[in-house]
């Protein structure tokens, strides 16, 4: 039952990297629509969607307090600081959206879209980052809790901060990856000289993201080599990573056909498979230590009393298969082009 | 210690007071939006515009209240983590469940409504609207679940390590608490609702700006408004202060201020408690009223403080007490309000009456006011417990975020919000400014 919820949430937190990541992407790119008509085009695409990818974050939040309460509460205070931070980043992106569509003058619509891009992109960055804490560990006591200050000597040592070369590096690629996401995203959304740009920027991206992977790769093997094991036990896990490339490979060879569509779930397959070989890597693992093992969080010692993950799949499974549900058809009513046409689209 | 907990306290406090400006009045105006939308059926195109409008108001809060509730939930981590990981079996399930049943609904939802009305025929319309109502109304109940089960634990059991797990989840989801605590809140909520369509209606009509669309929010805010004001006080609000005399009769004596036991308790209806010396300065009371609203007879006996271990006591008797009163004496001056409005609606004299319109268009604020006390005394009232008489408030919070650290993120939030505040006031405006006719334009 244990592996279930993590299997479960491990689900949700993917979804919402999916489907917030383009529209987070959307924003890191905001600065390459150049005229205002383009940056409305850009809000036009993730307008209707952009609030309902973020409850996958608080449904995600939600599921893991109940399921691993012990994960919650040592984890969410000892990342105090950061999470802070994302929540306070998260309003600010949601005044940039709402106010720029509502006042005229030029200089404030500017105003807001910088704001959207700025919070757009450092959120990019902290997600990113926290994937990198999450992986490489964090000071655990023998209470399984920890404070992490945001940085200390920026090494990935046994008394790391939340910044360090690693977790830097991290935000990074989710930065690259993301933004490329996005791109694409926008790509398969409008039309003219916007999608031409955004396709331009997305193949520029495709470097970047493959360069940045090996190389987040590479310190991740070198920060956590232990992170191997499970792929040495059950070998048929080797298939993750090959999607990975896989899906990679499609991203490039879609681009360059100038297929939008399938260059964009290429690139939302990339984005769960590279989770995906996160998550069976860390397995049973939920938060790492730095200091003795047994201090580690894993699903045994985090989790909630047996008959409670029990009683929760009742609930779970019918409200995650309605919410589904919700996501297709308002995903259906609005696919197709974004019209330039200002009547379409509500307030923006 | 005793520094960082005051924060943790503040904390919470602070963002839930300031969260719960919006969703009371998402919850108020959803079912108002259904109506409209049902009215709007008939092919009127006023009724098109004025659901239209109330739907822009309800996207603009349903926003600020996601992006200031996203916080809520992860503070039971950050700052309540000791609270966390002992209920976290329990209280997590309605916060997950509010996740996945309601906020997917009403964010899809409301989604199609704003941006996707072309799209919709009018049955469509129809149907998006009730279903964010749904979403809304279910979120409502799935926090109420969590927060009743800390005001009165049902359906649990304790594992050795202390930590709580469910026996059964009916259990938790059928409190007689939540039941009674639920359709207070939700006609509290409903009471801003239809005091805010009541008093942008008037403003409407005393402008001048758009007369048409102001008498129909009028008409539909105050005859919404008299069914929630009333139902508020009775059966909601009675119901739900008798069952607490009987399972908080602590916090109820807290309330009321009644220091001292005895057959025919007063109801103080003005008065500042003493608690160092027991007693109310210049005090106004209705002799008996208490013994007669809690038991049905005035001779009954009602417990006072004075029956209780002084540990038992809430922590901020004033406060609580204020709140109580605040929230009551508020909650009666609506039902005469709306009362006197309806009946100049049903004598066809109230679009002239310009007085009572001034009236509906100044009592906007306090509906917020009413509900925001109700809260403080329900949490207040709990103390000096998380869940009741189970968990001390002192034993819940996180033992690694310093008191410095706390205060970091308090005053983060603190100018956050204030920054919030103003742009969003000035959004209000706009919206307001352009009015609910349909422009061109637009």
């Amino acid at each position: 039952m244990n592996t279930v919820w993590f299997l479960l949430v491990a689900l949700m937190l993917i979804a919402y990297a999916v489907l917030d990541g383009f529209d987070l992407g959307a924003g890191a790119l905001y600065p390459f629509a150049q005229t205002d008509e383009e940056r409305t085009m850009i809000f036009r695409a993730i307008g209707p969607v952009w609030d309902g990818n973020e409850v996958w974050l608080i449904a995600a939040g939600g599921t893991l307090f109940f399921a691993f309460p012990l994960l919650y509460a040592a984890s969410f205070s000892g990342f105090y600081l950061p999470l802070n931070i994302v929540l306070w980043l998260l309003i600010f992106r949601a005044i940039g959206i709402e106010f720029r569509s509502h006042v005229r003058a030029q200089i404030w619509r500017d105003f807001y879209g910088m704001i959207f891009f700025v919070a757009s992109a450092l959120l990019i960055v902290f997600f990113g980052a926290a994937l990198g804490n999450v992986i490489r560990g964090v000071r655990l006591g023998p209470d399984h809790y920890f404070f992490a200050p945001l940085w200390t000597d920026f090494r990935p040592g046994p008394s790391p901060g939340i910044l360090d070369w690693y977790t830097v590096l991290c935000g990074l690629v989710a930065l690259a990856i993301l933004s490329m996401h996005g791109a694409l995203f926008i790509a398969m959304k409008t039309e003219g000289e916007l999608q031409a740009r955004m396709q331009r920027v997305g193949g520029r991206m495709l470097p970047a993201v493959v360069a940045l992977s090996i190389a987040s790769l590479a310190a991740t093997l070198s920060v956590r080599p232990d992170l191997l094991h499970n792929y040495g036990a059950f070998p048929a896990g080797w298939l993750v990573p090959a999607a990975t490339i896989g899906s990679l490979a499609g991203v490039a060879h879609f681009w360059h056909r100038r297929n939008d569509r399938a260059a964009f779930l290429a690139s939302s397959a990339f984005i769960v498979f590279m989770l995906c070989g996160a998550a069976f890597a860390l397995y049973p693992t939920l938060l790492p230590t730095t200091t003795a093992e047994s201090n580690s969080l894993t699903i045994y010692n985090a989790a909630a009393g047996p008959r409670s993950l029990v009683i929760g799949l009742f609930w779970w499974v019918p409200g995650m298969l309605l919410a589904t549900g919700y996501f297709v058809l308002v995903y259906r009513l609005f696919s197709g082009k974004v019209s330039t046409a200002a009547s379409d689209h509500g307030h923006y | 210690m005793q520094d960082a907990l005051f924060i943790h306290r503040l904390h919470f406090g602070f963002t839930i007071t300031y969260h719960y400006i919006f969703p009371q009045l998402t919850m108020g105006l959803a079912p108002l939006i259904v109506i409209l939308n049902t009215l709007a059926l008939r092919g009127d195109a006023v009724y098109d515009d004025a659901a239209r409008f109330w739907t822009c108001v309800f996207g603009l809060n349903f926003v600020a209240g996601v992006v200031t509730g996203i916080p809520m939930e992860f503070q039971f981590g950050t700052n309540w983590a000791q609270f966390s990981r002992l209920t976290g079996g329990i209280i997590g399930q309605p916060l997950a469940m509010e996740g996945v049943f309601s906020f997917f609904l009403e964010s899809a939802f409301l989604g199609l409504l704003l941006f996707g009305e072309r799209r919709l025929s009018r049955w469509g319309q129809w149907a998006a609207s009730f279903m964010v109502f749904l979403g809304s109304w279910l979120s409502g109940f799935f926090i109420i679940t969590a927060d009743a089960w800390m005001q009165h634990p049902v359906a649990y059991r304790r594992l050795a390590d202390g930590s709580f797990e469910v026996t059964g989840f009916s259990g938790i989801l059928t409190n007689p608490w939540a039941l009674l605590q639920y359709m207070h809140t939700m006609s509290g909520a409903g009471i801003t609702g239809a005091f805010v369509m009541a008093g942008a209606g008037a403003y409407y009509l005393l402008s001048g700006r758009a007369p048409i669309h102001g008498r129909r929010f009028v008409q539909v805010g105050v005859i919404a408004g008299i069914v929630f004001s009333a139902a508020q006080i009775f059966p909601t609000g009675d119901m739900h202060g008798k069952y607490m005399a009987r399972v908080q009769p602590v916090t109820m004596a807290a309330m009321e201020a009644l220091f001292h036991s005895g057959p025919g308790a007063p109801l103080v209806l003005l008065g500042q408690p003493d608690v160092e010396h027991e007693r109310i300065d210049n005090p106004i009371v209705a002799n008996k009223v208490l013994s007669f609203l809690i038991y049905g007879t005035a001779r009954a006996e009602v417990r006072g403080l004075d029956s209780f271990p002084r540990e038992t006591w809430p922590t901020n008797i004033p406060l609580l007490y204020f709140s109580y009163h605040v929230m009551a004496g508020l909650g009666t001056l609506f039902v005469a309000i709306m009362a006197l409005a309806a009946s100049l609606l049903w004598s066809g004299r109230l679009f002239q009456t310009r007085w009572m319109l001034w009236m509906l268009m100044c009592a906007i604020p306090f509906p917020y006011i009413a509900n925001s006390a109700g809260w403080l005394t329900a949490e207040l009232g709990r103390q000096p417990w998380l869940v009741y008489g189970l968990l001390p408030t002192s034993a819940g919070s996180s033992a690694n975020v310093s008191a410095g650290n706390a205060l970091f993120s308090l005053l983060g939030f603190m100018g956050v919000y204030a920054l919030l505040s103003i742009l969003l006031l000035y959004l209000v405006q706009d919206i307001v400014g352009r009015g609910p006719e349909r422009s061109p334009a637009a």
